[in-house]
Parts: C-alpha cells; sequence; structure tokens
C-alpha cells in the first residue's frame, strides 16, 4: 500500500531554503500533478520523495515500492533490454514480469542486443517498462512528457492509466500541463519553496493552464 | 543486504566483460609500466628481488586506481544512481556490490601482471602461491573498497580523474607498505614470520577498520 | 565566543609563552647529550600534540555535522583542519632543523616521519576537495567522511614509533615510558607549552571557524539572490 505524507517538512542548501514547511498527504490512486516554475522546488521534492535526498526539518513518509523515473533514463547503455528488466526486476522481491513487460513495450524482437544499438525511442520504452515493471506503489516522474516521441507519450498514458486503475500513486512534475491535467487529481503548485496550492486539481486547468499561476501564484 | 550486493557485483562485472574497455586501458597501462621499469634500472641485477614487492604494488594501485574510477561513473550516464537508491537498494549493498566488483577487476589485472613480471625478469614470485595469493587478496580488497568509497566521493567532481589519485594513494599507504614488504619476503620463497607478520596484522586490520568506516559511512555520501 | 573572551584567551597565549621563553633560556639547563638544541622539543612536541588535537576535533565536529546535518559543525571541522595543518608545518619544520643538527640531515624516511607527511598529504587533500565542491550540503557529507577517515592516518603517526624501529626517537613522555628518562623539569615544561599553545589553537580555531561561518552565510544569500 501506498504511503505519501509530509509533515512540516524543509529543505536547506546551506543557508539557502529550498522548501519552506511543506505539508501534504495523498490517498493511494490519486495521480498529484507538481507544479511550478524554475527553481521554485519541484525537483527538490521529488528527489525527497524518492530518497535521493533527507528533508533538513520535518518528516516525509513514504511506504510501499518505489520507482522514479529521472531525467536520465536509468538504464545501461551497455547491458541488453532483458539484462536491464532483469537486474531491476532481481532487486525486489516482487520484481514483475520480464517477458511480459518485452512484450508490452515491444521489444521482445530485438531484447538481447545492447542498449548502444537502439534508437531513442527503443531507449525511451524499455525505461518506461523499468518503471512500471512490478507494479510499483509510487510512482515519481520528473518531465515524463519533455524528451518522449509520440509513440511513448502514448504507452505512458496508456501505463499511468493502468497504474492508477489498480490503486498506485502518481507525483509527476511537469511542463506540459495540457498532458497532465488529463491524468491528475491532485495539484501541487510551489512558488519559490513554498506550497501555494494543494488540493483538488480545479476543473478551471483543463482548458486553461496558466489558470493557477494567476490564481495561486505571487504577482511577479 | 547481501543478495543485493551480489547482484550489483554482477551486474557490474557483466558490463565490465562486455566491453573491456577499462579493464583492457589498465591492462595495456600495467604491461607498459612493467616494460619502463626495466629502463629505470637495469634488469639483469640481483637488486631487483629487493624491489619486487615495490614495483609491482605501485603498479597494481595505479591501474586499480584507473578501474576504480569506472565505478560510479558507469552508474552516472544515464542517472542509473538515482534510481538504485529510488529503489531502496541500500547504501552499503552499493559499496560493497560495486567493491566486490572492482576487486575482480584488480585481481584479474594482478593475475597477468604477476606471470609477466615472473618471466620477464626472471624472479619467480609463485614459490608459495597460498601467501602470495592472501596478500594479494588483502590488498587488492583494500585499494577496491577504499577506491570504491573514494570514488563515489568524486564522482560529480570536474577533475574527478586527479582528484581520486590523490586521495586514494595516501589513504591506502599503509596497506600498500604492507603488501610490497610480504611480497618481497614470499618471493624469496620464506614464509613470512616474526616481524613480517606484523605487515599480515596491519593488513587484515586495515581491512576490517576500512571496511566497516565505509559500511557505516556509505549512505552518508551517497545521500543528501 | 565573542570578541573579549577570544581577547583574554589570546593574550593569556602570549604572556604564558612569554614566560614559558623565559624559563625555557633563562632557567632550564641544556640537556646532557644534545646541547642547546634541545629546546625545539619544546615547540616540537606541543605543536603536534596541537596538530592531533585539531585532527581529532575535526573528526569528531565532522561526525557531528553528518550526524545531525548541522553546518556548524562542517564549519568547525574545516577551521580545525587548517590549523592543524599549520602546526603540521612547525611540527615538520621545527623537527628538520632538529635533525640537521643532532643527525646532519633534514629529513629520514622512517615511519614516524614518513607518516607525519602523510597525514599532512591527506588533510590537504581534505581541503582540496572542499575547495572543488559547489554544493555545501554535499561538501559538508563528502569531507565529513574523509575528514573520519583521514584520522587513522594520525593514530598511525602517533603509534609509529612503537610498531616500528624508527630513527625517529621513541617515546619519552612518562604518561608512555613509565617515567624515568627524562627530567621532570623539562618534561613539565612541554606540558606548560603545550598548554600555551592549546590557548593560541583555540583562538586560530575561533577565529576561522567565525569565517566559515560568514562565508557559508554570503554562499547561501548570494543562491538565495540568483533564485529570487
Amino acid at each position: 500500500m501506498s504511503v505519501l505524507k509530509a509533515e512540516r517538512i524543509s529543505k536547506f542548501f546551506g543557508h539557502f531554503p529550498a522548501l519552506r514547511n511543506l505539508s501534504f498527504s495523498f490517498e493511494p490512486g490519486s495521480c498529484v500533478a507538481l507544479l511550478g516554475r524554475n527553481g521554485a522546488g519541484k525537483t527538490t521534492l521529488l528527489e525527497m520523495m524518492a530518497g535521493l535526498s533527507r528533508p533538513t526539518e520535518g518528516t516525509l513518509t513514504i511506504g510501499g515500492r518505489v520507482s522514479l523515473l529521472g531525467h536520465g533514463i536509468g538504464v545501461y547503455d551497455e547491458l541488453s533490454a532483458r539484462e536491464n528488466l532483469n537486474f531491476f526486476a532481481s532487486l525486489h522481491p516482487r520484481g514483475g514480469d520480464v517477458d511480459a513487460w518485452l512484450e508490452k513495450v515491444r521489444l521482445k524482437e530485438v531484447a538481447e542486443a545492447p542498449l548502444r544499438e537502439y534508437s531513442r525511442g527503443m531507449r525511451q520504452r524499455l525505461a518506461l517498462a523499468r518503471t512500471f515493471m512490478g507494479e510499483p506503489d509510487l510512482l515519481l516522474l520528473d518531465e515524463p512528457f519533455t524528451s518522449l516521441d509520440d509513440k511513448a507519450v502514448a504507452l505512458l498514458q496508456w501505463l499511468l492509466a493502468e497504474a492508477l486503475g489498480r490503486g498506485a500513486t502518481i507525483v509527476l512534475s511537469t511542463h506540459q500541463i495540457p498532458e497532465a491535467m488529463q491524468l491528475a487529481t491532485h495539484i501541487l503548485f510551489l512558488e519559490k519553496g513554498k506550497l501555494a496550492y494543494n488540493g483538488p486539481r480545479p476543473e478551471e486547468m483543463l482548458g486553461d493552464s496558466k489558470w493557477i499561476y494567476r490564481t495561486y501564484g505571487v504577482a511577479n | 543486504m547481501l543478495r543485493q550486493a551480489w547482484l550489483v557485483c554482477v551486474k557490474d562485472v557483466r558490463m565490465e566483460f562486455r566491453g573491456k574497455e577499462a579493464l583492457n586501458a589498465a591492462l595495456a597501462f600495467a604491461l607498459v609500466v612493467l616494460i619502463l621499469f626495466s629502463f629505470a634500472f637495469d634488469p639483469t641485477s640481483e637488486q631487483i628481488r629487493e624491489i619486487t614487492g615495490g614495483l609491482l604494488w605501485i603498479l597494481f594501485a595505479f591501474s586499480g586506481v584507473l578501474l576504480v574510477n569506472r565505478s560510479f561513473a558507469r552508474e552516472q550516464s544515464n542517472d542509473c544512481l538515482d534510481i538504485l537508491i529510488a529503489s531502496r537498494v541500500p547504501a552499503s549493498a552499493l559499496l560493497l556490490g560495486k567493491a566486490m566488483a572492482n576487486l575482480v577487476f584488480i585481481l584479474t589485472v594482478e593475475a597477468v601482471c604477476l606471470p609477466v613480471f615472473s618471466l620477464l625478469y626472471n624472479i619467480n614470485l609463485f614459490l608459495l602461491p597460498q601467501w602470495l595469493l592472501l596478500v594479494c587478496l588483502l590488498t587488492s580488497w583494500a585499494i577496491s573498497l577504499l577506491g570504491t568509497v573514494f570514488a563515489a566521493m568524486t564522482v560529480n567532481l570536474r577533475l574527478r580523474e586527479l582528484m581520486l589519485p590523490v586521495i586514494v594513494y595516501p589513504m591506502i599507504i599503509p596497506a600498500l607498505a604492507g603488501a610490497m614488504q610480504l611480497t618481497n619476503v614470499v618471493a624469496l620463497g620464506k614464509p613470512p614470520e616474526g616481524d613480517d607478520l606484523i605487515w599480515v596484522r596491519l593488513l587484515v586490520g586495515f581491512d576490517i577498520i576500512f571496511t566497516a568506516l565505509a559500511l557505516g559511512l556509505m549512505d552518508t555520501i551517497l545521500v543528501d | 565566543m565573542s570578541d573579549k573572551i577570544l581577547l583574554t584567551v589570546g593574550l593569556a597565549s602570549a604572556a604564558f609563552l612569554v614566560r614559558n621563553l623565559y624559563q625555557m633560556f633563562m632557567v632550564l639547563p641544556d640537556e646532557a647529550a644534545q646541547g642547546a638544541i634541545y629546546r625545539i622539543m619544546y615547540f616540537h612536541i606541543p605543536s603536534w600534540f596541537s596538530c592531533f588535537t585539531c585532527f581529532f576535533a575535526s573528526g569528531l565536529a565532522s561526525g557531528y555535522a553528518i550526524w545531525k546535518k548541522n553546518f556548524r559543525g562542517d564549519s568547525l571541522a574545516v577551521a580545525a583542519t587548517e590549523v592543524g595543518l599549520a602546526f603540521t608545518a612547525i611540527g615538520l619544520a621545527t623537527g628538520m632543523i632538529w635533525a640537521k643538527i643532532i643527525w646532519g640531515i633534514w629529513w629520514t624516511w622512517d615511519a614516524r616521519l614518513t607518516w607525519a607527511f602523510i597525514t599532512a598529504l591527506i588533510y590537504a587533500g581534505y581541503l582540496m576537495m572542499r575547495s572543488m565542491i559547489d554544493d555545501p550540503g554535499e561538501r559538508m557529507r563528502v569531507t565529513g567522511v574523509l575528514s573520519i577517515f583521514a584520522f587513522t592516518s594520525v593514530v598511525i603517526t602517533y603509534k609509529a614509533i612503537d610498531w616500528w624501529r624508527t630513527q625517529h626517537p621513541g617515546a619519552i613522555l612518562s604518561f608512555r615510558t613509565g617515567g624515568g628518562n627524562t627530567d621532570p623539569a623539562m618534561e613539565a615544561m612541554i606540558y606548560q607549552n603545550w598548554f600555551a599553545l592549546l590557548l593560541l589553537t583555540v583562538v586560530l580555531v575561533a577565529v576561522r571557524f567565525r569565517m566559515e561561518e560568514s562565508r557559508r552565510e554570503i554562499e547561501g544569500l548570494r543562491r538565495a539572490v540568483y533564485a529570487g
């Protein structure tokens, strides 16, 4: 079961406060869009959820199996698709069915070739398989739509819907607001390290992606 | 944790043996230095016996750091390190796995260089193979363990390749000094005894202390 | 610490040093075997003790900094390390002068001298590492671990005269030898001068600590300005 709960967390880099006094909590099955301008603290927050850094103050409770898709694709170029998935699956007791996933992302025929021979799109599909394999409870996606090609975006949206369907929690930080708003059930909106909006996705966001910046953003 | 360490080790060894880039470079480097030695002194003289251990372990320390340097760089190209930490692989398991993989690489270089050295310089190093193996294992573990820890520390630095040796070599001198002495003794066909045993104790103590310190502190290095 | 306390400690250190110098040169006699030069030991040994104290403090402060995520610990660690390195330099220099006169050579590669040299290199590497890491949190974590690792080298340096037969003289202080081979008045002088140097150490570390704290604050402000 996924748990995602922050109690008054702050993160300082030296004296510089990157995040200040954030509190939130999400039920399993939520899809949280993490919005904010560059430097607002989106990546810092996502890294803390992933366990790459710890809050300076407050407590962040994360339960269940976590899977991360960051800026890098997070698979090894020297290994084949099958070796990559085998390795990541074996790290967990409930790793997932490698063959089924190779089929799902349509890499079965080339599964034995090293990744350096793959096209960009193939590598991205493998990264998606690595991220979603084994039914993780908490999925953390950093700007997932930015670098993907059309096929991979379609695959990602399908995988996200499927994960939500089985009760996983998803947090995605993004600039591509229209794509994210279709799925998002909640929004965390950060302004200069502070939480400016925390709640269900407003209807207004579907048609007008700048709405939250105008309504809750501090004037700049 | 041990299971995950083993998986990381197998993965690293598989990756390296697929391309063999670092391994080949380290081996070529080691052989070039072996030849260079012959110009530094008279290779046919008896005095070479007295510096055999010194030469060999300088060689292994240099090529070892070349190998260890790749350890965390390997994880960096596609941000794989983040994925492993996010998947809750403990930092100590990562360290242990990577240090074991590096141990395999360093031992590979030694397995090639020791016979070649014996042949070229006409010194039979294998009179006491069990002692030689022990010295190689203890010292190579020291090099690979400290090398792996400091590779993790320096992986984000611009001057990584320069900074790693600057930090690693002074730290591993106790182990290297012991290995040099013991290798000299073993090359003469005498089992270490008396004063030489202090070096065995030093090597064992060095490995234990730094393994414990490294396992305890690795999490601090990797997680902010 | 306030300016007043620092100034007081500094003055006390200076007064103590002057008093010690008078004692060394005017009261205590020449040593039987070495003559006048033995007096350099009143600075050589206390410098190394101060150096070890600094590196020990650096290790402790680093451990505290890592454990509590406390940047003040990090500042204390760098302050203690830099002052420790200064005392390392004094210790090496005084030792070399003594060696030139007694042994006729500046340097020899015995275990004690070699390891003192290695220790200096390791802590110099520590300072180099610090200058290369931009992120304050990463700097604290990485160099903190390095400082703890580095302390093993200090231990080896200290124990080198017991573990190996060195050209460097063996232990002379009674807490290590059990007493009997050093004149009590001369041994007392060593401790007295160590005390004076320790007071100086406290002042130097405190001043450097403040500098580091200010530097870190400026770093943070600069970052805030760029971010805003």
